[in-house]
């Protein structure tokens, strides 16, 4: 089908852009990378009247790592993140993720912030990046505020962000030393979203016990589930398999999973506890093997 | 050009320079098809699924059903009109296609070009994709004839090819 007809906006700064956003509020959309906008367009699920494309905005496309963190514009491609050598040796998990996500000719469009914004409790970067601790700064015709990921997915589609606001760059924090990262997920097809992902990071004190640990599901609830609760029971002694396997069991019970035609909610509980225990001991191990 | 109208737009296709007015609406590939008569890039789902509308923008593949034209403007677009030379001459990896029988009815046939152009280029010179690599670059094209062997068979010949031409 072809999208309904609309007005289209290709501001040149941020700040435009945010005028655009206030004027039309609920009947603008923003465009980034489109590769789930544009589908629901075409399909008439989504109306806007005004879309207001981002990719003209120049520097928004920034990909900036630092001692601080990570900086991703809302404009950087999936591909441009997920081939970068400085967020492959510092945020693997992120590249490992995205690794995942659909095939080459999507994620040369795809963006990171975007797939956030589009808040899609099944895929792989809303988990991965909250289990990185990200936040979203996002711009407002007030000026521009920072959203913790953990308060930024609010349901299934739906974010902290207001009709009227942008998410401008989503910054990670720097992983602390001895930290190994895992992303593992079931797929009926490779690139298809996950019937369930887990997303672990394991960090290690220096006589090799677990020192902190950050677990999130993907496609066990609404919003991606932030398992950080039952994970601490590993804090203070070596991740062994016994334990793993108990912090799965646990995920399994706490998680609420949907009924549907990739699997049901008993099979995904099963799936998540074997993924929550394989991917705690390989974080364990890739933490190890980098001190 | 804040007006549901049309909106003027000048791209580079396949190096030639183009010129249009189209609705905002209008997706790359319906542009490509139906105002510049490049029929070569086929639209299968409109939905981003099938790949069939593969094409490159600035050098990046990208499906031509999930841009609309005006997000092309002052951009380069790479359609697979660009393959064969001015005589016809087919391009060496649309010649593995041919030997390899890499195509049965052709639907999916341009994207499947486009998508392993994109693998065939950026390995120019370096060590040749294993056959899960190749898999992997158009896992995202879908051939309803199912003729996957044919298809992977011919992009490994291209890229041996290009190896035995690079030493």
């Amino acid at each position: 089908m072809k999208s309904a007809a609309f007005a289209y906006h290709a501001p040149a700064a941020v700040g435009e852009a945010a005028a655009l956003l206030a004027a039309h509020g609920e009947r603008a959309r923003v465009l980034a990378g489109g590769q789930s906008l544009v589908p629901l367009m075409h399909r008439r699920i989504e109306r806007p009247e005004h879309l207001v494309d981002l990719n003209r905005v120049a520097g928004l496309d920034r990909l900036e790592a630092g001692p601080e963190g990570l900086r991703i514009g809302a404009t950087a491609r999936q591909r441009q993140v997920e081939s970068d050598p400085a967020v492959a040796a510092r945020w693997p998990l992120l590249a490992e993720a995205i690794a995942e996500v659909a095939h080459p000719a999507i994620r040369n469009r795809g963006t990171v912030v975007g797939s956030l914004c589009n808040a899609d409790p099944s895929a792989e970067l809303p988990s991965a990046a909250l289990a990185l601790e990200g936040t979203i700064v996002a711009a407002g015709a007030d000026g521009e505020r920072e959203i913790p990921l953990a308060d930024f997915f609010t349901g299934p589609g739906e974010t902290a962000l207001s009709r009227s606001e942008l998410a401008l760059e989503l910054r990670l924090p720097a992983p602390p030393p001895r930290t190994g990262s895992a992303w593992l997920e079931l797929a009926r097809r490779g690139g298809d979203l996950p019937v369930a992902g887990v997303a672990a990071v394991v960090s290690l004190d220096a006589d090799g016990r677990c020192e902190r640990v950050r677990l999130v599901c993907a496609n066990a609830a609404p919003v991606p589930l932030d398992c950080r609760f039952q994970a601490e029971a590993l804090l203070g002694a070596a991740v062994d398999e016994e334990g793993a396997a108990a912090v799965g069991a646990a995920v399994a019970a706490a998680a609420g999973p949907v009924d549907d035609y990739q699997g049901s909610a008993v099979e995904r509980r099963r799936v998540l506890a074997v993924l929550v225990r394989r991917a705690l001991l390989l974080a364990a191990e890739r933490a190890g093997g980098r001190s | 050009m804040s007006e549901p109208g049309r909106i003027s737009i000048e791209l580079t296709v396949n190096g030639e320079a183009h010129r249009g007015e189209v609705e905002p609406r209008t997706t790359l590939a319906d542009f490509l098809r139906e105002e510049l008569r490049l029929t070569g890039t086929h639209v299968g789902c409109e939905d981003g699924f099938c790949g069939a509308c593969t094409v490159h923008l600035d050098g990046a593949s990208a499906r031509s059903c999930l841009l609309y034209a005006v997000q092309a403007a002052g951009r380069e677009v790479r359609t697979v009109e660009s393959l064969a030379g001015p005589d016809g001459e087919l391009h060496p990896l649309q010649e593995a296609f041919r030997r390899n029988h890499g195509l049965q009815c052709g639907f999916c046939t341009p994207g499947m070009l486009m998508s392993a152009l994109e693998l065939v280029e950026s390995r120019a010179g370096g060590d040749p994709p294993d056959e899960g690599e190749i898999r992997a670059a158009i896992a995202g094209n879908i051939c309803r004839c199912t003729g996957y062997q044919g298809i992977v068979e011919a992009i490994s010949e291209a890229l041996d090819d290009r190896a035995g031409t690079a030493e």
